[in-house]
Formats: C-alpha cells, structure tokens, sequence
C-alpha cells in the first residue's frame, strides 16, 4: 500500500501555493489543497529542498498557512475511452454540461466530476485471443462509438511485451470494467479496462513510425488550400490582430475539414464564442456523415475568465485526446484557440515562481514548450500498419498585431503553414483576410502548382502596381500594368475572397477548386486589349461580378455550366488575337 | 477570532507587510491609525508574513497601526437598497445616505459555466444610428468605447445608459474627474433614472486601491440583479485607470512587468472582469460598456490592444464622432437580420459608399481632378456626415433606415448603389426631399 504523502502550504502568491513535505514526490505530480471539505487541484511546479512550488488550478481565495496538500502521485492526466466525442469538457476535462446540472449558473471550485459516463454500456467486441503477444497501443477489441469503430487498446503506460492471458466475450461493458488480462514478462498479470488513463503533459507514441505528412487536408478555404495549404498530419498557424478574423475561420475550418475528428480546445478566449459552436453543433450535419457535426467533435473550453493555470492545462488535453484517436487509425483535427493565451499562461506562472524574464517577460523556455506542443501533431503508421494523423492549427493574438513578437516568433520555427491575417485586409473588408503575400506554406496544393505559381506573381505585380497608382494615380498608369492591377483584383474578389455566411460560397470542395482555378488561371493568362481604362475596369466589374454568383451555385447544378460559359465568352470577347 | 496586531514590518506603497497567524489568502482587515482606519486585503502569504493592500493607501500608516483581521474576503450588501445610492469602490457610502448591512455577496465570485450562457439575440436600441444600424448594441455584449482622452466618452456613456431599455444602470468610474462624477450623478438625476441605478464611484483624488475594487464590486451587484432576471447595463469608465492601478501595485510587490510595465496578467485580469457580461439561460443579463482611453490615440498600447482580445467589438470614437470604420460590434449578426429587411442592405451599402468618400477626400487633397462620380461621393459623405454620425442626430432605429434610404436617393442614381433590384423596388424613395430639389 502507498502511504498516503502530505504536505503544508507555507506560501500563497496569488494562484501559487509554496509547500513543505516530507515524503517524496515528483515534478507535475498532482496534489489537492485541502480547505475545510473542498478540495482544490493543483500541480508541482517546482521543488526547491523540502518546498514544492504549487498551481493551483482554482481561485485560492481563504487557503491559509498551514492548510494541508494532499499528494496523489500522478501527474495531471485525462481519460481517454469511449464516450469522449460530442463532450464538452474544462481544461482539467471537467464535463460542463454536467457540471452545470450540479452547481448551476456557476463553475464552484473544488468540484470534480468524471470525465467519461460511468454508468453507460458499450457494446464491446474482442479482437486479441488469449497467447497474443502485444505492446502499447495493440487492438483488443473494439467498441462502437457514434459513427467509429472506437479500439479498445493496451494502455499507452505499458511498457515491454505482454501476453494476453484472457478477453472477456462480446457483450455491453462500462468503462471501468476489466475486458482483458495481460501477463508481462515476468509473470505479473494487469488488467485492462474499457478506459485507460495518460498524463496530458507526454507525448503519445505507441505507434510505428512517423511519416511525412503530404496528403493535403482540406478545409474548403480556397485561399487555404489553393494558396497555403495544410497537409493532414501537418501543423499550421493563423496569427492576426483582434477584428481580423481568426474565430470564423477556425469555426469554418472546424465545420468543414475533411478529417475524421475535430477538437477544439478554446483556450482563453471568449466564451460567447464557445457558446456559438455548443449551440450550433448540435444543429449542422455533418456532409460526410449526415449525421450532427457534434458527432465528431470534442470541445475544451477554458475561457479567459477561467483560473488561467487550468488554461495550460487545456491545451494538453486537447492534444492527448487528439493523439488518443489517431491511434485508431484516424485523422484528427487539433484546433488550438489561442496559443498567445496559453503562452500568456505560462508568463504569469513563470513571473509567480520568479523566473528570470526573456523577451516581453516570456519565461526562456517559451520557444522549447511551444515547439514540443507542435511535434505532437504528425501523421504515423500504426503498429498494425494503418495510418492516422493528428493535424494542429493554432491561432495566435499577436499584441499589437505585430507578428515580430515572441509567441508568433516561436511557432512560425515550428509550423508547416503560415496564415498571416491582416489588418488591412480586414479593413477593407475582405475575408479571409489571409494577406496572401506573407503568408506561406511548405505543403502540396489541390491545384496544379504551376497555375499557383504564376497567380502568385500575378497578385504581386497587380499589388504592387496598385501601390504605385496610389502615387501617380491612373492617368499615369501604363494600359498594361492597368491591366495586371485589374487581374490581380478580379483574382482577389472572385477567388480568395469568401463569403462565411453563403452555404455554398462558404466551402469548396478540393475537385471544384482544382476546376475552378484552371479555369481562373485561364482567365488570369488571357492577353487582352482594351481602348479605355474605364472600360477595362468595368469588364473586370462584371467578371467578378459573375464569378461570384458562380462561386455560389452548386457545381452539379445546370446555372453552373451556363455561367462558366458567360464567362468564357466574355473573356474571349476582349481577348487579343496573337 | 478577531486577533488585533500591532507591528507593521513594511511599508511600501499601499502595501503593508506583518507577522500574523491564521490569515486566509484574500482575507480583509481593518487598519487603524491615528490618521484614521482603512481596509486592506491580504495579497500575498509568506511563511508567517502577512503582504496587505491598503484601501485607503499606505500614507499615514504607522509602525504600530491597529491591525485586525475580518475573517471573510471583500463583501458588498446587496439589496435594493442599492438603487439610486453613491459608494466608493470599498462599497462605503459616497453620498450622504446610510451604511448599508446584510445580503453579503463576495466580489469577484467564480466564472458563469458556459453550458449556461444562451447565444445573445436581443438587440439594445439607443437611438444612435451610428450605433443601431451600423454596429447595433446586443443585450450581454461586452463593447468598449477607444477614445483619446479628451473625447466625449462620458457623455456618450451617459447618453446610451438613459436611452437603453435596460432594468437597471450600474456606474462604476475609475480615474474620474470630479466634474464628471457630479455630471453624471446630475444627468442620471435629471432624467429621472438614478432610482434605478447604482454608482461606485473612484475619483482620481480617491486611494488607489479603491480603484482596483471598483469593478469586481459593480459586477458583483451587477451579476446578483441579473440572477433576478434584471437586465443590467453596467458603465465602466476608464478602464485605462484600472489598469494603470494594477500596475502600480504590481509594481510595488516587485511582480515582473511584461509589456510597457503592465502585469503579466493583465489579459486575463481584464478577461475576468470583461466576461462577467452575460446572457443567463432563464434569468436576466449583464451588458458592459466600458471607457478605455488609448494613451498617444494608439490602439496597439497594451490596454486597448489587450481589450479588443476580450471584448466583443469596438467603438472608436473619434472628433467626437463614432468612426465607421474600425467600430465593430461582434454581435451585430444576431441581431440585424431580425430588425427591418433592409437593415443590413442599408449598412452595407452606406459603409461602402463612405469608404469611397474617404478616397475621394484623398484624392482631392493631393490636387486630382474631380470626377462626376467623385462629386456625388462628396456630397453624399458630406450628409452622411451630419445627418448620421453627428452624436446629437437621435432617431429610433426604423427612422434612421428611412433617413439612410433618403440621402442615397438625393445623392445617386438607384444602380449606382449596387442594391439588388428587388430590394431597391421596394424601399427606394419615390420622391427626393427639398434639400436636392434646386
């Protein structure tokens, strides 16, 4: 038996707790912080001698000396089994919607409750037989959850090779019920349950080999996937100022991605926003499945005004609980909103513990914790050979909007993908406000990379010449480089614009962006000739114009075959003969 | 157990530090000096050693002050005895009513779950049609009003507090200038709603640790009328002051500053404040409109730059007007759709045709020639101008889409607007007003 290890807050300095002990205890180890019947979770942060520097992830209002700390010796970990989809969870995975059903209006601190419904049966069918030889993360049997065939595996903190001394048969479990029993090499026999648990804060790798992530993840931005795309497996980030943006792109992308799994960790943002996607969820299909969108979704919502060491935490979960499904052989979607207040999480605990400050106050370690977070995402062979993916966007609040600051700094080094969202563009009012010239990535296209190529040098140019009309305005403007501004406009407004709020503009498909570039790509080519200014500019009016209410019929659809044709046919009108 | 001590260790700013025993973090006490007695709140626990705030300040604190412990973290009575009374951000009364007892609420309480936040859907009328149409005001909205000082801001705050159809009015001011208090204690007057406001008011002569308390203490009454199925609004002014407080204290406990002095918290000390604001699934709701000045008229300084993270949306109001572009009310969407079917027509195509004044007005600054076109644009932003952005134009919202409707039609051809036919068949004006007749 483990003797029960405690000890005595000597120090309180706002969320951190100073604690003497005697037994030993290990670093991020978890601990409760006794108040009279209330117990507050809290984590080892540091240990210096026979003081362990605390968080607590709770106000630590009335905590005084000598209040007893209870130790548990196990690190901060979530519980990964079936039940986990449509929940939404606090950063210590904390079911909300149950937590509301218990406290009410308000989050009371102290209160736990678990994570996975205990009393619910799942349907389980083994898949091991017993003198199978497994290891971490092999398949005993399986269970259904929604529209997946969830693997009930050896859990991730087996370690060395076990033999499978019995499965239970098919029939309904719960969580906690023993399926199987496993003998390791020296004889000891372990029991495995429905669910297993890990502590957040370690990567997963119970898996082959990581591969090179080249498929391309479509999210259905066309600015996304023609311009800088994401790769499944791979990692992007979208760093903008306030107004720019950044939410409703990430909601469109959590709506559309083509993955399997999406999990959004809301971390330290507003909670209205978070309310949106609770309520909505629900209510959208998913075009995949038919089934509701929530079917597939697991939302961490630790919003700003939540005890912000919590907010760290969030972070974790949401990435463990990514990490958990791949192993089933699935593509999960990470969507982390914002990384900025999960580093500012970090600054305030490192300024309690003293820290000597980097850059803007941000602890030293700020770039490794960061880059450590992204190497978490990638795309594996699995131990039995099947693929899955685990693929991070993550927003950053750059203050400012200046992106030469420490956070975007850091995950720019780490990230495969980079959306940069401008002021300017928001302004302006046109979404994405992805600047298209900033913003790179290292990942394949949908469409040919040759047509992106020159549209990209198109937009350059067009920009440019648009700056220089500025100043010398457009009667000192060449009919040529009139023309390449017009182009890179009508590029602009009929193809990296979207509008969030038309069902069909909203998402494109892979296949339409491929066949509608080609055939903007086309268009961008076609030499032209035009008498006047005005009336090259109209043209182009019109063109947008048509190429917009193009983008919002159904590709299927007959409107769709008759105004490609409009457009061709104007285009050939002003067309010069070579 | 109320143990008195008698031996300050430290003073330094507001801060006190003592030996004490059985202290709870956050715990208030009482200073008594000759000066005279003050609150303070326990900040920090070190082994034995006590680190206070003092509410009144540390000026005049003696080495051998009165120190006595409460036992209970900082509390404000709540009833409705509350309404229409004046308190200092410690909730001592400010006008010359008497002390209020019992209904203790903690300031500060924990956050709303948000399983139990509804999506917001009422829109709050305030007359302002840069408001109501352009960026309409949403019941639980949380919005703040950028301004350089010396703008207008307490006046439009006055202004939206008396038009809004809401319960109840909660003033909380940090930093006030005296006069301002006394206008808005007279304008509340006057209009007949200071019965169903609260104020707490902090001046800028008052300690500055009372500032620190003033809007925990306003949402906390705030979020009690609230559970009382009220709809409160509640005015915060400046919030610039608060945090500029907090610098001071941190500061003074030595904490790290990260970006131009300011905590490495501010964010979330904001956020914490901010997101108080809300919509109660089946009870009443807390809107929060809050003045924050941007030093320098920058809106990258850490305060306004960190708020517009929080909030949703924000006015910025600029030569004492509400500038189109840049304001932004997040919630608009939720609301628009279900006012008047040309709403969102009308503002977008106003903005759009203000945008294109704007260019024009820079292009006959730098001397180029005026086209037909640009002289519609020139008169059209012209009475645009007056007839709408003028914060003295007060108009109910269904007016201001008639009005808008009207200056496009004495200003451009139909097809110019770029409407859809459908709509321009049904609210295009027939006939043009006087003003274009000659």
């Amino acid at each position: 038996m483990m003797k029960e290890n405690s000890g005595k807050i000597v120090g309180v300095n706002g969320n951190m707790l100073t604690v003497a002990f005697d037994g030993a205890i290990s670093q991020n180890e978890v601990g409760y912080a006794c108040l009279g019947d209330l117990r507050l979770m809290c984590e080892v942060v540091r240990i210096r001698g026979r003081l362990a520097d605390m968080q607590v992830f709770e106000d630590t209002t009335d905590l005084g000396i000598g209040d007893p700390v209870e130790f548990t010796g196990e690190m901060l970990s979530a519980e990964l089994g079936p039940g986990l989809l449509t929940q939404v969870y606090d950063g210590l995975q904390n079911p909300l919607p149950r937590l509301a059903e218990k406290c009410g209006f308000f989050l009371q601190r102290g209160v736990y409750l678990d994570a996975l419904p205990r009393d619910l049966q799942w349907a389980f069918t083994p898949n091991a037989k017993p003198g199978d030889r497994v290891v971490a993360g092999d398949m005993l049997g399986s269970v259904p959850e929604g529209i997946f065939k969830h693997r009930i595996m050896v859990p991730f903190l087996f370690d060395g090779v076990y033999t499978v001394e019995s499965v239970v048969k098919a029939g309904p479990y719960k969580v906690e019920d023993t399926i199987a029993k496993l003998k390791d090499e020296r004889g000891n026999v372990r029991d495995v349950m429905l669910m297993q648990r890990w502590p957040v804060k370690m990567p997963i790798r119970a898996y082959a080999e990581r591969l090179r992530p080249t498929e391309p993840m479509v999210t259905s931005l066309r600015s996304v996937d023609t311009f800088f795309p994401v790769a499944k497996g791979g990692t992007y980030c979208i760093p903008g100022p306030f107004g720019a943006g950044k939410t409703v792109i990430q909601q469109l992308t959590s709506r559309n991605a083509d993955v399997d799994i999406v999990i959004i960790a809301a971390c330290g943002e507003r909670a209205g926003e978070v309310v949106e996607t609770l309520r909505e969820f629900p209510e959208l299909t998913d075009p995949r499945t038919g089934k509701s969108l929530m079917e597939r979704t697991v939302i961490i919502c630790n919003t700003s005004s939540m005890p912000v060491a919590a907010r760290e935490a969030s972070v974790y979960t949401g990435i463990t609980l990514a990490g958990y499904y791949r192993q089933m052989g699935l593509n999960v979607l990470l969507m982390a909103d914002s990384t900025s207040r999960w580093a500012q999480a970090l600054r305030e605990t490192s300024g309690r513990l003293e820290e000597i400050p980097g850059e803007e106050a941000f602890p030293a370690y700020l770039e490794s914790v960061i880059a450590a977070f992204y190497e978490r995402g990638g795309i594996v062979r699995l131990n039995d050979g099947s693929i899955g993916s685990v693929t991070i966007g993550g927003t950053v609040s750059p203050a400012g909007g200046n992106f030469d600051e420490p956070v975007t700094q850091a995950t720019l080094k780490v990230v495969g993908a980079f959306h940069g969202l401008s002021r300017a563009r928001s302004d302006a009012r046109r979404y994405p406000a992805i600047d298209p010239l900033e913003s790179w990535s290292k990942y394949t296209s949908v469409v040919d990379a040759k047509d992106v190529e020159f549209a990209r040098a198109a937009l350059k140019r067009g920009t440019e010449i648009g700056q220089m009309m500025k100043v010398v305005g457009e009667e000192g403007t060449a009919m040529e480089d009139f023309l390449y501004y017009l182009k890179s406009e009508y590029l602009d407004a009929a193809y990296l614009q979207q509008d969030a709020f038309d069902e069909m503009d909203s998402s494109t498909s892979g296949d339409r962006q491929k066949y509608v570039f080609a055939v903007t790509a086309q268009i961008l080519r076609a030499p032209m000739d035009f008498k006047e200014k005005d009336a090259a500019r109209h043209f182009f009016h019109q063109l947008a114009q048509i190429h917009k209410d193009w983008n919002r019929v159904e590709m299927h659809d007959e409107q769709f075959k008759t105004l490609e044709g409009k457009l061709r046919a104007m285009v050939a009108e002003v067309t010069k003969n070579a | 157990m109320h143990k008195l001590y008698h031996r300050v260790e430290k003073i330094a700013g507001n801060v006190i530090t003592l030996h004490a025993e059985g202290v709870k973090y956050r715990e208030l006490a009482e200073v008594t000096s000759r000066t005279g007695t003050s609150l303070a709140q326990v900040i920090r626990l070190h082994n034995n050693e006590v680190s206070l705030q003092v509410f009144a300040g540390g000026r005049g604190v003696a080495t051998d002050a009165q120190v006595r412990f409460l036992a209970h973290p900082m509390q404000i009575p709540f009833s409705d005895a509350l309404l229409g009374r004046v308190f200092t951000g410690a909730g001592i009364p400010r006008d010359k009513g008497p002390q209020l007892h019992g209904g203790e609420v903690n300031i500060g309480g924990p956050s709303v779950n948000p399983a139990k936040r509804i999506v917001p859907r009422n829109m709050v009328r305030t007359g302002i049609p840069m408001i109501d149409i352009f960026n309409t005001l949403v019941e639980s909205q949380k919005l703040p009003i950028f301004a350089r000082a010396g703008e207008p801001y307490n006046a439009l705050l006055a202004r939206i507090a008396l038009q809004a159809e809401v319960d109840i009015i909660i003033l909380g001011s940090m930093g006030l200038k005296h006069d301002d208090y006394l206008y808005f204690r007279d304008t509340l007057e006057e209009s007949g709603a200071l019965s169903r406001s609260v104020m707490f008011v902090h001046t800028a002569a008052d300690p500055i640790v009372e500032c620190l308390l003033v809007p925990d203490v306003s949402l906390a009454v705030a979020e009690q009328f609230a559970l009382q199925g009220k709809r409160v609004l509640v005015l915060l002014t400046d919030m610039t002051n608060f945090a500029d407080a907090m610098k001071e204290i941190a500061i003074t406990m030595e904490q790290i500053p990260s970006n131009r002095g300011y905590p490495g918290d501010l964010y979330s000390q904001l956020a914490s404040r901010y997101e108080k604001a809300v919509d109660f699934d089946s009870a009443g709701s807390i809107t929060i409109l809050a003045a924050t000045t941007m030093p320098g008229d920058d809106v990258t300084h850490p305060v306004p730059d960190n708020t517009g993270y929080i909030t949703e949306g924000q006015f910025y109001l600029r030569g004492g007007r509400i500038e189109p572009f840049g304001s932004l009310s997040r919630l608009k969407q939720q609301v628009n759709g279900r006012t008047r079917k040309d709403h969102r027509t009308i503002m977008d195509t106003m903005i759009k045709l203000f945008a294109g004044y704007r260019e024009t007005m820079e292009k006959q600054t730098m001397g180029f020639r005026m086209s037909t076109w640009d002289k519609k644009l020139l008169k059209y932003g012209a009475r645009f101008e007056k007839e709408m952005m003028d914060l003295s134009v007060n108009i109910p919202l269904e007016q201001a889409l008639d009005l808008g409707w009207q200056i496009l039609a004495d200003c451009f051809e139909p097809i110019e607007t770029g409407i859809n036919s459908a709509t321009l068949e049904q609210f295009w004006p027939k006939t043009a007003s006087s003003e274009t007749a000659h």
